[in-house]
């Protein structure tokens, strides 16, 4: 014990230890045990400690399914600031939010939500950030609408069930966005042929991320999920302009009237037009740009030939 | 050891005083978070990291706000001021009065020392004390290069806290783990070489008021008890054998301030007392 007991009778004074290099020869034994036993510290503490930090850095990245609290600052933001207090979660009136444990996949300690666990009930008045001491949730967030904990994706389109045809519509009517960021967009369904499909859209700009779209997803898996931000949304190259957007901004093309070429080999066929430029419907207003290049022709009620595919060959 | 083994005339309120008294305190201070969860009586919310007691008094543990601070981040007024009040506290009162009266982590070693003396196990390596210092230094440096609070990926005394309030699984590996060490590999290894808090809060308390002393030191029979029991024994000496001191005081910043010595001396050399108090008998 002797040995290891050394450096403590020392420890207040380690200033003499800086000088063993300007005395020569000899070194003691014990002198030598205790330079060894320093050395071994700091490099023990470093890296132990840069260690803890390096594994830090490679488990840092959220999983898809964890979303954070509203107005949590961006992931390493969000991991400088937050001290894994968990006054948000006791804040939380809905038990949405958890504290991860280690081996989670979550940062250890900080909070997270699992939509289809429990969903952010969006509270007007964001007890969370308000209870958070550090700034990790950003008070400047005071609108919840404004919140952006995640983004919504139909993600299987296979299993959707207004995309099989049926009128599910669970995640539209119980956003509380509803309308702004989900909304059903018509589509002609080709199977049937005769139906519409009502197909659920998400919008990132208005979409918050609370999951409850997620949550009563009727299937067995839900088919829209909410992942982070990062993760569920892609981006257009800065320099890119819609041209439609411009024109309606300007008031016409920035580039000039183009020529209109004609369309040759879809006479009689349906295919390449828009719903409005259909035979069936010709007296919807068609908007002067987008005016087929061939007026319909006057045959209207004749089908085209059965073909494969689409068509059931059903009548009435 | 002869500790354990007392055929002391004294009752077991005398020889345990000071150890029920700091364990109500660990377990007051753990019921005060836990009355809201379980009771649904809010007392204290939140954990040791950071917290609010009745609605009004934000605590924030100043190491965390430091770490906070090396990454960059300035945190709101409310943890600074959590922060502020509690160094306030452990500069006066005593520095290391954290880890034997709050710490949870203390339980676990405390119960591993006791067992390595019951098991009678002597061997082991046991890392230098200036251990520590070293990771305290290389967490903060940890969160600097980062830009994250690294060390609260792994910290055993938030992750058993916050465990014992929130729940925890894979945290109790990492308690159980400094169990084994400290009763296999290195005795009083965690808290008295490597805890980066503990050597935290003995820099905060080298100058705080509540102090261990020994006036009675002349009673002293050798016994060695106290240097059993006690989890920093090389604080006991400079105080009770005047060795480089002439005064009783025990003012060493690595003294944690849990009484044990007073608990387990027959000759009741030791008394806890201020750091004025240098009368000896």
């Amino acid at each position: 014990m002797g040995s290891l007991r050394l450096p403590d009778t020392v420890m207040d004074t380690p200033r003499p230890l800086r000088q063993p290099a300007a005395v020569p020869p000899p070194v003691s034994a014990a002198r030598r045990r205790f330079i060894n036993s320093i050395a071994a510290a700091a490099g023990g503490g470093c890296l132990l400690a840069l260690g803890a930090g390096l594994y830090s850095r490679s488990a840092s990245a959220l999983p898809a399914q964890a979303l954070r609290p509203p107005g949590a600052l961006p992931e390493a933001d969000f991991l400088a600031a937050c001290v894994r207090c968990g006054l948000c979660v006791r804040d939380c009136p809905y038990d949405t939010l958890k504290l991860s444990d280690l081996g989670d996949p979550v940062p250890t300690g900080t909070p997270y939500f699992r939509a289809r666990q429990i969903p952010c009930e969006m509270c007007e008045d964001i007890p969370c950030v308000k209870a958070c001491p550090t700034g990790a949730l950003d008070r400047q967030l005071t609108d919840i609408n404004q919140a952006r904990m995640g983004l919504a994706a139909l993600v299987d389109h296979e299993s959707c069930l207004n995309f099989l045809g049926l009128r599910c519509d669970v995640c539209y009517r119980v956003c509380p966005v509803i309308d702004k960021a989900i909304t059903l967009e018509p589509q002609h369904n080709p199977r049937s042929d005769r139906h519409a499909m009502l197909l659920p859209t998400v919008h990132s700009d208005a979409c918050t991320g609370c999951g409850k779209c997620e949550k009563s997803c009727v299937l067995p898996e839900a088919a829209i999920k909410v992942f982070p931000r990062q993760l569920a949304q892609g981006a257009l190259p800065a320099h890119y302009r819609k041209g439609w957007e411009e024109k309606a901004r300007h008031g016409g093309s920035l580039i000039g009237e183009q020529v209109e070429m004609p369309v040759r080999g879809f006479d009689g066929s349906t295919a390449g037009r828009a719903p409005t430029e259909l035979p069936t419907a010709p007296s919807a207003p068609v908007a002067p740009e987008a005016a087929p290049a061939m007026p319909p022709k006057a045959t209207l009620p004749v089908r085209p030939a059965p073909r494969g595919g689409l068509d059931s060959h059903w009548k009435p | 050891m002869a500790a354990t083994a007392s055929t002391s005339s004294r009752s077991l309120w005398q020889r345990q005083r000071w150890l029920i008294l700091r364990r109500c305190s660990q377990a007051l201070i753990l019921l005060a978070f836990l009355s809201g969860p379980w009771f649904g009586v809010w007392i204290a919310k939140g954990n040791l990291s950071s917290s609010l007691t009745l609605g009004v008094l934000p605590l924030t543990d100043p190491l965390l706000v430091l770490q906070t601070l090396a990454t960059g981040h300035l945190p709101y007024s409310s943890a600074l001021i959590g922060a502020a009040i509690v160094l306030a506290f452990y500069l006066l009162i005593g520095g290391r009065v954290f880890c034997s009266w709050v710490c949870p982590v203390n339980v676990v070693t405390d119960a591993a020392a006791w067992t390595r003396r019951r098991l009678g196990i002597k061997t082991g390596r046991v890392p230098d004390a200036n251990t520590r210092l070293w990771l305290l230094a290389g967490l903060l440096l940890a969160a600097a290069l980062t830009g994250s609070l690294a060390w609260e990926w792994l910290n055993p005394v938030s992750l058993l806290h916050r465990g014992l309030i929130f729940g925890m699984g894979g945290g109790l590996m990492v308690i159980a783990g400094i169990f084994i060490y400290d009763v296999f590999v290195a005795s009083r290894g965690w808290c008295g070489h490597l805890c980066p808090m503990g050597a935290f809060y003995g820099l905060l308390g080298r100058k705080a008021l509540l102090r261990v002393a020994a006036p009675a030191r002349k009673a002293c029979d050798d016994c060695m008890d106290c240097f059993t029991v006690c989890p920093e024994p090389q604080v006991i000496r400079p105080a009770l054998k005047a060795v480089g001191q002439t005064h009783p005081l025990i003012l060493a910043a690595d003294c944690t301030t849990c009484g044990r010595c007073i608990d387990v001396c027959d000759k009741q050399v030791f008394k806890m007392t201020h750091r004025f108090d240098q009368r000896s008998e």
